[in-house]
């Protein structure tokens, strides 16, 4: 177990640090304490080490992401997992905005609520929230699945491609061109293995599914009205 | 439109005492990137390529631009939709755009890049994002954004994980963290309010602003947006130089301007305003053969000519550069291309250079302001330089 402590250690001492690991590291186990809302900790990783985050941590803590594991036992600020590639990033409370922005993969796990435009722009990757999630989330989301255990806000999935949108509770409104979709049990599938992995006992049924309606995805003037 | 045309230099006379052209060394150098970066960028011309996307051009034009700079000294761009690997083994110095959109963005890309280029705004359309029509995202293009294949495919205005130039401070932080502080971070700003959006890249971290007047070209906006928003290049570069030098940074935090830029002539008037380097895109293209004459007949079916094609959003470019039907791109052949590029990159800077000499000038970088006068009004007032035959900077006071 490799301890770093960000009351003595620079950023950049630790990003190096972590960022130097091989695939084949045997210092696999990482604890970064202090963290104190520091912005950009633990980013462009790309070994399978598992990084334990002891606190709350500022913009972009695991951006870039690729095959680590990287579990806050705080709260995350804004960007949290942004661009991830692959790998596993685990929140134990709230994550602020755009948590899991054009994510391209790998598994964002957010335990408490996500602000606004949770999965903006997602590109591959997957999410859970066991909360709730803010207004704007899956703003243009191309692909991956978004997996809300509580209610999400306003204007959800607004000009979604073609990622898929799992809402267990409420939903304030959808966005341009999102619309409810039936559950086949493909999806029931894949959305029982995402909640598996990502520690909810949420029942896959109880959710509806999102998703494009594909109405935008050429311009037409007979549809400026929906812009 | 007021644009570079609008000036002459004054040359040297009895006051100023010129270099003998062709002989006496007038040094074009550049080194952008000195503020942060450990890496930074040494160029041998002050003229780089602009970012245009993969996709917007043919995968041949591409490796044209990257061969075709290479060979020039300097360096070329991706844009929107990500790094192909053509490009990056043809560029021995590649800037990579980190743009809203995100599209192919990847932190490999982001580590084999010589320089980051953060994209705000650009000068065609600043506040505005693009639209790449369908016709022109074909699998490989659609597969590199994560996108169906054709759709129209919108680019966002806005960056998706931060609002603002404190939050950007911020993303440059992350982003120098994942490259280990060695690439040079430009921050890329359309023609809008070029002193405070200069003075808050500055805030932001950048080493080098690249700024983009409304001339600049692009395929992926409507003509409403293209003429009738953001300022002219020529009203953009001295707010932008006032910008660094109030700040103490002119010459510190690198200024290159894009956006018309054609010839020699304007590469000079550029930097006599206080640019450390332009870049071109439109006029690149046209090197690598866009327009050229040969196709004629093919230009003319599409209702236009051979010396006014521009509908390259529509993928049908009968010189295989903006577009993706794969027919159309063998007709470019990119050695060739490159040569042509290398070619005019080169006179530009002759161009250039022998305007310096003119002006007694050992480097480049050694125009200024002083050695301009302007034929209109308007061109004095945007460049704050004297009405010719006369003191008069209109705007500044005096007659």
């Amino acid at each position: 177990m490799q301890t770093i402590d960000m009351a003595t250690t620079p950023l950049r001492e630790l990003n190096s640090a972590l960022q130097a690991q091989a695939e084949t590291t045997n210092q696999t186990q990482w604890v970064i304490e202090n963290p104190k809302g520091a912005h950009a900790v633990a980013v462009g990783l790309d070994a399978p080490i598992e990084v334990t985050v002891k606190g709350s941590t500022g913009y972009y803590c695991a951006g870039m992401n690729k095959q680590a594991t990287v579990h806050v036992t705080g709260s995350a600020g804004p960007g949290v997992a942004e661009n991830m590639m692959s790998g596993t990033v685990i929140i134990d409370g709230d994550a602020s905005q755009y948590a899991g922005a054009t994510g391209h993969g790998g598994l964002l796990v957010i335990k408490g609520n996500a602000s606004s435009r949770c999965g903006i722009s997602m590109k591959g990757i997957d999410i859970v929230v066991h909360g709730n999630i803010g207004h704007m989330s899956a703003f243009m989301a191309q692909s991956g699945n978004l997996v809300v255990c509580g209610n999400a806000g306003d204007a959800l999935g607004d000009s979604l491609y073609e990622a898929r949108l799992f809402v267990r509770g409420s939903v304030k409104s959808l966005g341009s061109d999102c619309i409810e979709k039936e559950m086949r049990p493909e999806h029931i599938e894949i959305l029982k293995d995402l909640l598996e992995r990502a520690g909810s006992d949420a029942k896959p049924e109880e959710f509806k599914r999102y998703g494009s309606a594909r109405t935008l995805y050429n311009f037409h003037v007979d549809h400026a009205s929906a812009y | 439109m007021p644009h570079f045309d609008d000036l002459l230099f004054l040359g040297a006379s009895m006051s100023r005492y010129p270099l003998e052209g062709y002989r006496e060394k007038c040094d074009t150098s550049v080194t952008l990137g000195t503020r942060f970066a450990k890496k930074p960028i040494e160029l041998k011309i002050p003229v780089t390529i602009a970012g245009m996307s993969f996709g917007a051009l043919s995968g041949p034009a591409k490796e044209a631009l990257g061969r075709g700079a290479t060979m020039a000294g300097t360096s070329t761009t991706t844009g929107d939709g990500g790094m192909t690997n053509e490009e990056r083994g043809h560029s021995e110095k590649l800037v990579y755009q980190y743009l809203p959109s995100r599209y192919g963005m990847n932190p490999d890309d982001l580590r084999r890049a010589d320089a980051i280029e953060i994209v705000v705004g650009q000068g065609a359309k600043p506040g505005g994002g693009g639209m790449l029509l369908g016709q022109k995202i074909t699998e490989r293009v659609a597969g590199m954004r994560n996108l169906p294949v054709g759709i129209d495919q919108r680019s966002a205005c806005r960056h998706p994980d931060w609002t603002g130039p404190d939050d950007l401070e911020i993303k440059i932080l992350e982003i120098r963290e994942i490259t280990n502080w060695e690439k040079p971070i430009y921050i890329k700003v359309g023609g809008a309010r070029p002193y405070y959006d200069t003075a808050l890249a500055v805030k932001a971290g950048a080493d080098v602003v690249v700024l983009d007047g409304m001339q600049g070209g692009t395929a992926a906006t409507q003509d409403v947006f293209i003429e009738h928003v953001g300022q002219p290049t020529l009203a953009c570069i001295r707010p932008a130089v006032k910008a660094l030098q109030d700040l103490g940074m002119h010459r510190k935090v690198q200024l290159v301007v894009s956006g018309g830029i054609r010839t020699g002539a304007d590469v000079a008037k550029a930097l006599a305003l206080g640019a450390d380097a332009v870049a071109i895109g439109t006029a690149a293209l046209v090197a690598l053969g866009e327009n050229d004459p040969k196709w004629a007949a093919e230009y003319t079916k599409l209702g236009t000519t051979a010396d006014a094609y521009d509908d390259w959003h529509e993928g049908k470019d009968p010189a295989g550069i903006t577009t993706q039907d794969p027919e159309l791109m063998k007709r470019l052949d990119p050695v060739e291309a490159a040569r042509k590029l290398r070619n005019y990159l080169a006179v530009l800077t002759l161009e250039c250079q022998t305007i310096a000499r003119a002006c007694g000038k050992s480097h480049v970088h050694n125009l200024e302001p002083e050695d301009l006068c302007a034929l209109t009004i308007e061109a004095a007032a945007m460049a704050g330089v004297p009405l010719a035959g006369t003191t008069w900077i209109p705007g500044q006071g005096g007659f």
